[in-house]
């Protein structure tokens, strides 16, 4: 947070325009890379949380499939909130606390390495 | 004659990023080096390199004329006046569009290598026939963009298929640099576009109003000795191609007035 960030939220003004234009190229380029087009990804995110669910119980709600690029690699990463596993091991760490009831998240990434 | 000749493609993608200034500037600057230097202009279709030279009156023969046989090689080199070093070779006209093959464009290349230190290729732009042809025959690639969306996709696709290729080694130059939109961050900034693009950084020129005038008038600013900043920049370049080391120019250093610290101390950092 600079200076300027908070004056421009001190008055009402929109943020500088160069993060944005960055995560929509990124964004952009990650597909460009990959050649999966949104619809594809849309698929691919509801086969994966299928084999997901199968597993562990996930919040279906708060998980993200997506693509992020680094260094000219592009990775899929899926960040899958569980919310209880069905062997009910999760359910045991509830009865300790019921407040600690955040949902335990678990990173999967699979990195799918494009080479142009 | 064995020159140890570079081949560099001149490449962008996206049209309009500065890819043809960009080679009359370094042609220029490398041949006051002492090097003998070639820039073939390889978009057939659209030629401009002749302009930016100031060489547009003085063309007989063109590349189509040397691979037809109905010329030599040096009947069709325009040689510079005041830069005797320096040599354009002119595209053909669009019919050559039809039948030019990246056997051809190897052909010429072999031949300007035989001459000269350095060939140049000024790409056409997008990605199709004229780009394929120029990539055939070169061996490095400079790729010219500018911290804007658009240039940075397309140049990044143009990347992609240089590495397909076999290209090495691929340099960036980012062209078009403002540093007071940079500051403010309503720019890209530089190290936005070098970590997405993920290329060595060769040199960046700042936005220059004198661009314009010297196209205007046919004379590169490196021609002309100009201190200007973008002209500081286009040399700069040249050197490191030559291997020099110059350091890069720090774009937020370029302005000392009251305003510019103000700026700065916008950019400052307070958690």
């Amino acid at each position: 947070m600079t200076l300027r960030d908070i004056l421009n939220k001190l008055f009402g003004r929109q943020p500088a325009s160069a993060a944005k234009a960055r995560e929509r190229l990124q964004l952009v380029l990650a597909h460009d890379r990959t050649d999966l087009s949104p619809d594809l990804l849309d698929q691919m995110r509801e086969e994966i949380l299928g084999v997901v669910a199968k597993y562990v119980e996930i919040d279906f709600e708060g998980g993200a499939v997506s693509l992020e690029t680094e260094d000219r690699m592009t990775a899929l990463v899926a960040n899958l909130p569980i919310k209880r596993t069905i062997s009910g091991q999760i359910k045991l760490k509830e009865q300790h606390s019921e407040k600690e009831k955040e949902k335990e998240k678990e990173k999967e990434n699979l990195s799918l390495e494009t080479s142009e | 004659m064995t020159l140890d000749t570079r081949v560099i493609l001149i490449c962008s993608g996206k049209g309009g990023v500065g890819k043809t200034t960009l080679t009359a500037n370094l042609g220029i600057s490398l041949a006051s080096k002492g090097s003998p230097t070639a820039v073939l202009d390889a978009d057939f279709g659209l030629r401009n390199l002749d302009l930016l030279l100031g060489l547009e009156n003085r063309i007989v023969y063109t590349a189509q004329e040397v691979l037809e046989e109905a010329c030599r090689l040096d009947q069709a080199l325009v040689k510079h006046k005041q830069e005797p070093n320096l040599s354009l070779l002119p595209a053909g006209n669009p019919r050559m569009l039809d039948w030019l093959k990246p056997e051809d464009m190897k052909k010429i290349i072999e031949m300007l290598s035989k001459e000269f230190k350095y060939v140049l290729i000024d790409c056409p732009a997008g990605v199709e026939d004229g780009f394929k042809n120029a990539v055939a025959a070169s061996k490095e690639a400079i790729i010219v963009t500018n911290p804007e969306v658009s240039a940075v996709r397309d140049a990044d696709r143009v990347i992609g298929l240089l590495n397909t290729h076999g290209i090495k080694p691929v340099q960036l130059v980012l062209n078009r640099v403002r540093p007071k939109m940079m500051e403010t961050q309503e720019m890209l900034s530089i190290e936005d576009v070098t970590d997405i693009l993920a290329l060595p950084l060769l040199g960046l020129v700042l936005e220059d109003e004198q661009v314009i005038v010297s196209t205007n008038r046919g004379e590169p600013l490196t021609l002309i000795g100009s201190k200007s900043p973008a002209a500081r920049c286009y040399s700069n370049i040249a050197g490191r191609l030559h291997g020099e080391e110059i350091p890069l120019i720090d774009p937020s250093k370029e302005g000392t007035s009251f305003r510019d610290k103000f700026r700065r101390l916008m950019q400052t950092k307070i958690f």
